[in-house]
């Protein structure tokens, strides 16, 4: 069975080519689709398998990153996304894809929160950062696509806005007793991780959060720009790879979407 | 009138001077109740930030509890201004389905402690030329604050649209003088006759809007003038290395070499020559001469395009063309660095747009002024260059990133001539299907015009660039600075590649510098135009028909769309909310005409508009500085070789670039195969960067530049061979093909009237011509930005030194074959390619001494090693021989081997006798000549790696060794040692401040 994944395209979304290849490569057929097609019911989000939302500055960003494209994902979509999310099909924000899903409550999307508890905002270097990090999945997430990935993974992050704020100081026990904390920036066996491993500052190193159910995932990296071989910033060095290390994340989506 | 202010603070107090943003709202009949919903739904984060929401009255400004602070410094844009943030609120208003939301603006507001005085601190906040301010004590200051705010969302005054006639025709020259100076207009007195001549001739004098027009199309920005001039050139005495320069390969510097040669246009004698020469041989008359006057390419020539369009273009791969453009916007940039530079991005971004490609990658190259000026050596009214660098560097962020497009390739110069006037160069890539761009304007073509909102924005700026700034240009021309609005234009890019995979237009060009006064004027210039100018959508009223007309803003696209076409093309525009609006239409009468309703603004003739323009004639006479004739290194006067070494790595120039490069999204298309940072821990600086346009195709792109302005002062003729050797060299390090490479050049000069600097400019691009032809790498693009001077209060001029930017376009023909600078391995060999001389004229050792680097010899290119050297390295890395390669630039090899090492985490160990020892030991570290690379390779390729460069000069240096240090060895000593982390931290401290 073949998978369709919706790329959503918006104004200042900027990475959803990106994004299709890397669908394309683990086995989806990839339609990038503007908002406005499925706002104005030229397209049904139902018609698809998963949904991506893609990295850019949608809107510009100018009233927080991602909030302009949250706000009318809301007020546009909001009952086609909200079932989407509800029958369990793969939807995966990357960076400001990610902070468009924040913003918009569906992650962490936990139950019990009248207010956001977490929120995405500007890294504590207070500027724009294009570098690879590394990551690792926390092995007690609910995330279908982020299960039993070894680590490290090498992904590029390019963000301003990406240090994960917590409002309460028992927030972060809660995300955690959730299973809502996905991926993590990581540096070396035993070391701690710091500046720049940790790019934005973010709390207790979270790169990635998913929702109750698993299968909303948002992370700031770009695994899209992570799917081929001579993508990776020390390939000229190091053995050839197969595959980029962002790929797996996308295939087990597919996998996940075709499970369904 | 409903008027009211949000107030947003933030929870976390991690800035020191808590910053607050309030937005200011306006509606006719917005209610209180749809304020609280802005501002909790869309206004703020509830996780980081609180808001507060009152009417804007007085009553509610002096009950406002307000933070604890000596004084309140608020900065906003001003009105017409464009305001992102603003823009946004009506946008998310929309979204929210508040309709009766009708302005909004944004003010950031600092709290300021005690000890900091507001004013100071508004002056550094502040760019006068586009934002406001106020300093209020808090809780005082009420009426203060209100007229502030009141006054940003406060409706611009009505005027009567009107045309106004200039009395031309009866104008003595003081008075056509006087016209030309007070109308910003830039046209001399030849120029002025030229248009007095025409009305007489038509009995009539002309509108503003007429002038404005031949004044926009006329100016040096847009016609270049200058350079298509008659030029008289003289040299003051000969060239005594004349006679040791093989005439085949220097013809034109033998011809320069003349008692005095007259020029018939720059471009065509140097550049498009310089291309036919190359690209069609076979029918390609003598030097400096144009087969058929004009450049002409064969139909299946890999060029595809060369100096016609708004950008190059060559062939890529079977199926696909790639094309490439570098201009400048040095002027806004120095008035206001952030909006100077975002829109020099924007802009060339529509360059390459307006050649139907979708754009893949950007560039940017950078001049400032050195960063430890003290303030008070700085003229009236020049910005300090940390200030200038860091606002440029932002507004390059922002605007390619926005975009999605990678930047990934540039340079950082700081040189004390740039202190004025700093140079902004912006490069765009595009890609597209081959043959996809349509050329062919047909009369009844509806005239479209696509993207953002005119404004009074940008009038003046061609012109504007086409004189030299002074003490006062920001408070004459404040205009012509601008804000820019990427994500129309990403809209606008989004639309625009599916219109032309739709073939729905059958012209596009952006709306530039002239506004549509150039882009209607251009397009219809083979058949006629007419232009109904209330058509066109305004950001507010208030203009007058020549400034609709003349405006610059930003964000703009013209297009010829056939009347059959117009419904689809509109729908699709309105499908992903891009505004698209019919204009006018193209006519084939020969005449530009421009309406506003009944009122005539423009009737021109075609003919006159584009050829009227009296030739320029422009003297030239060049004198070399003096200097001494050999240049002496002082050995034993010189601090220790490593010292040196440790100053250059710190020296801004050469320092490591990488907070600025990490700023840039170099990453996003995923195709950035080889990035501007290479190595271990991926703060190496890469010769050049890679892309892999099309995934499925492992073909590649290797984009490079050269430019060394401090050659300049002493020969721009070398400069230029210099820079294209750099260029040149660069591409070549990481796998691009020498014999497939495009090239682009753009100068930055000081008046061209002034005889000594256009004696530079012909040396310079005669420099360009010798080094295309020997090299076989066609110029397919090239922009001037002449008047780079500062004229201070007293008339003192100060030219910013000659700067050639030359930029390399080279195809890989692998990209699995790119090699890196980093070195690889322990016991890899080190070789270093091309023959080393006694060049330190204009060196960065002479800088890094305080020498003003006009002593001593400037690296000369010796063409004929040059071309064999940069085949046989390309030979040797396509054949996977080659395990790391960088190039020798500023700080010779001696910088070379610190930057390979400190890129690497392994040491070098480099015997330098081999290098000749009629050299000494200073030179033979140092020296810049051009043309060589440090080469590392594998032991078992090395005989292999020796073949393949045979007939090159080659040395054999030394090996890669585990021991992370630099050992230099000449004459039985150890000159240098250094060890990684003492080169690292030298090399990491330079510029530290950005």
């Amino acid at each position: 069975m073949t998978v369709r994944a919706l790329i959503l395209r918006a104004p200042g979304i900027n990475r959803d080519r990106d994004a299709a290849l890397a669908c394309t490569l683990a086995g989806a057929v990839a339609e990038r689709v503007h908002v406005n097609h499925i706002a104005r019911k030229r397209v049904k989000l139902a018609d698809y398998g998963m949904l991506i939302i893609p990295g850019g500055f949608s809107y510009g960003d100018h009233l927080g990153a991602g909030k302009l494209l949250a706000v009318d994902l809301a007020h546009r979509l909001g009952e086609q996304l909200q079932r989407f999310v509800a029958d369990g099909r793969p939807v995966i924000g990357i960076c400001n894809g990610f902070q468009v899903l924040v913003k918009a409550g569906l992650l962490p999307g936990w139950e019990g929160h009248s207010e956001p508890a977490l929120t995405l905002t500007h890294n504590t270097s207070a500027h724009f950062e294009c570098r690879w990090v590394r990551l690792e999945a926390d092995p007690g997430s609910t995330c279908h696509f982020t299960q039993g990935l070894a680590a490290p993974l090498e992904i590029p992050v390019a963000h301003g806005e990406g240090r994960i704020a917590l409002r309460g100081e028992t927030d972060l026990a809660e995300l955690l007793a959730r299973g809502l904390v996905a991926l993590r920036y990581y540096a070396e066996p035993g070391v701690p991780v710091g500046y720049p491993a940790n790019p934005n500052g973010s709390t207790d190193n979270i790169a990635g959060v998913c929702n109750e159910q698993g299968n909303v995932l948002g992370l700031m990296p770009h695994p899209e720009n992570a799917i081929l071989p001579q993508q990776h910033p020390r390939w000229t060095r190091e053995p050839w790879r197969d595959d980029g290390d962002g790929l797996i994340i996308f295939r087990n989506a597919v996998r996940y979407a075709v499970s369904l | 009138m409903a008027q009211f202010f949000v107030t947003v603070a933030s929870r976390e107090a991690t800035h020191p001077e808590t910053i607050q943003t309030i937005y200011v709202l306006e509606g006719l009949a917005l209610r209180l109740a749809d304020v609280a919903r802005l501002a909790t739904e869309l206004l703020h984060d509830p996780v980081t930030e609180t808001v507060t929401w009152r009417a804007l009255t007085l009553d509610e400004l002096m009950v406002e509890p307000l933070p604890a602070a000596a004084h309140m410094l608020e900065v906003a844009y001003r009105p017409g201004v464009t305001d992102n943030a603003g823009e946004s609120v009506l946008e998310g208003a929309r979204r929210l389905g508040i309709a009766v939301l009708d302005q909004a603006r944004m003010v950031r507001r600092y709290l300021l402690t005690s000890g900091v005085d507001p004013a100071a601190r508004a002056a550094e906040l502040t760019i006068d030329l586009v934002q406001t301010s106020l300093i209020a004590v808090p809780g005082i200051d009420h009426r203060s604050r209100l007229r502030f705010y009141q006054d940003l969302i406060s409706p611009p005054a009505h005027v009567q649209p009107r045309v106004v006639r200039v009395a031309l025709r009866e104008a003595d020259d003081a008075e056509l003088l006087r016209i030309s100076r007070d109308g910003i207009l830039a046209l001399d007195l030849a120029e002025m006759h030229a248009v007095r001549d025409h009305f007489v001739a038509l009995g009539r004098d002309p509108s503003d809007g007429e002038l404005e027009t031949l004044a926009q199309t006329w100016s040096e920005h847009c016609s270049h003038k200058s350079f298509k001039a008659k030029v008289r050139y003289r040299r003051a005495t000969p060239d005594q290395r004349a006679a040791a320069l093989d005439p085949q390969l220097y013809p034109a510097f033998h011809l320069l070499e003349q008692d005095e040669v007259e020029l018939n246009s720059l471009i065509k004698t140097f550049l498009m020559a310089a291309t036919e020469r190359i690209v069609a041989p076979e029918s390609a008359a003598a030097h400096f001469t144009l087969a058929h006057g004009s450049l002409r390419l064969p139909e299946h020539a890999w060029v595809r395009s060369a100096f016609v369009d708004n950008a190059g273009i060559i062939a890529f791969g079977p199926a696909h063309e790639v094309s490439f453009k570098v201009e400048t916007h040095n002027h806004p940039s120095a008035l206001e660095p952030f909006g100077g530079a975002n829109t020099g991005v924007g802009g060339v971004i529509r360059d390459v747009l307006g050649v139907s490609a979708e754009p893949i990658a950007n560039t940017d190259v950078l001049c400032f002024g050195m960063p430890d000026t003290p303030a008070e050596a700085l003229q009236p009214g020049v910005l300090h260059p940390q200030r200038v660098a860091l606002g440029v560097v932002a507004g390059v962020r922002d605007y390619g990133n926005k975009l999605g497009i990678p930047t990934v390739n540039g340079a950082v110069l700081f040189d004390s001539g740039y202190s004025a006037n700093p140079l902004v160069y912006a490069g765009t890539v595009g890609l597209a299907p081959r043959d996809a761009h349509p050329r062919n304007v047909a009369p009844g073509d509806v005239i479209v015009l696509l993207g953002g909102h005119t404004g009074r924005d940008g009038i003046h700026g061609a012109t504007f660039s086409s004189i030299e700034l002074t003490h006062d240009t920001a408070a004459t021309v404040g205009s012509a600075v601008q804000i820019g609005d990427p994500i129309t234009e990403k809209k606008l890019l989004d639309v625009l590649l599916q219109a032309r995979d739709q073939r729905l237009y059958s012209a596009i060009t952006d709306c530039g510098a002239g506004g549509l006064s150039s882009a209607v004027g251009e397009m219809g210039a083979g058949c006629g135009a007419h232009v109904t100018l209330e058509r066109v959508p305004l950001k507010y009223a208030g203009l007058q028909p020549w400034e609709i007309w003349l405006s610059e803003a930003q964000e703009r696209m013209v297009l010829a769309v056939p009347p059959t076409n117009l419904n689809a093309f509109l729908a699709l525009c309105e499908a992903e909310d891009v505004e698209a609006t019919a204009i006018g239409t193209f006519t084939a009468d020969g005449r530009l005409r421009v309406n506003y309703k009944e009122l005539e603004v423009v009737d021109l003739a075609m003919e006159f508009l584009h050829d009227g323009l009296p030739q320029r004639v422009l003297e030239a006479l060049w004198q070399s500085p003096e200097r001494q004739p050999i240049h002496a290194a002082e050995g034993a006067a010189l601090p220790a070789s490593a010292n040196l070494l440790l100053q250059l790595l710190a020296h801004p120039n050469i320092s490591s670039k990488e907070r600025v490069v990490r700023t840039y999204d170099h990453e996003v298309r995923g195709a950035t195969i080889l990035k501007p940072l290479v190595g271990v821990a991926l703060d190496g600086p890469g010769d050049a960067a890679v892309l892999q346009p099309v995934a499925t195709m492992q073909r590649g792109l290797a984009l490079g530049c050269g430019i060394n302005p401090r050659y300049g002062r002493i020969d721009p003729y070398w400069m230029a061979l210099a820079a294209v050797d750099e260029a040149l060299r660069n591409v070549v390090a990481v796998g691009g093909d020498p014999g497939r490479t495009a090239i682009l050049d753009n100068f930055c000069w000081g008046d061209p009237r002034q005889p000594d600097r256009m004696a530079g400019l012909v040396r310079a691009a005669a420099g360009c011509y010798d080094a295309a032809v020997a090299f076989g790498t066609p110029f397919i693009s090239g922009k001037d930005s002449l008047n780079n001077e500062y004229r201070d209060a007293a008339g003192q001029r100060v030219a910013i030194p000659p700067t050639l930017l030359i930029s390399a376009l080279a195809e890989v023909p692998d990209v699995r074959r790119c090699v890196s600078m980093d070195l690889k391995q322990a016991g890899n060999r080190i070789y270093l390619v091309g023959a080393t001389r006694a060049e330190l004229g204009g060196s960065h050792l002479d800088a890094i001494l305080g020498r003003d680097g006009l002593a001593g010899q400037v690296p000369q290119v010796d063409l004929v090693a040059a071309r064999a050297t940069f085949a046989a390295l390309h030979g040797a890395i396509t054949q996977g021989l080659v395990a790391a390669c960088h190039d020798l630039s500023e700080g010779g090899l001696a910088v070379a081997a610190a930057e390979m090492v400190l890129a690497g985490h392994l040491g070098l160990d480099l015997e330098l006798d081999a290098l000749g020892g009629e050299l000494d030991v200073t030179t033979r570290l140092f020296s810049e000549t051009p043309s060589r690379f440090l080469v590392e390779v594998r032991p078992g390729d090395a005989a292999a790696f020796e073949s393949v460069l045979a007939g090159v000069a080659l040395v054999e240096l030394g090996a890669v060794q585990h021991e992370a240090l630099l050992r230099l060895r000449a004459d039985g000593q150890i000159v240098a040692e250094v060890e990684l982390d003492a080169l690292r931290q030298a090399w990491q401290a330079g510029l530290s401040w950005m």
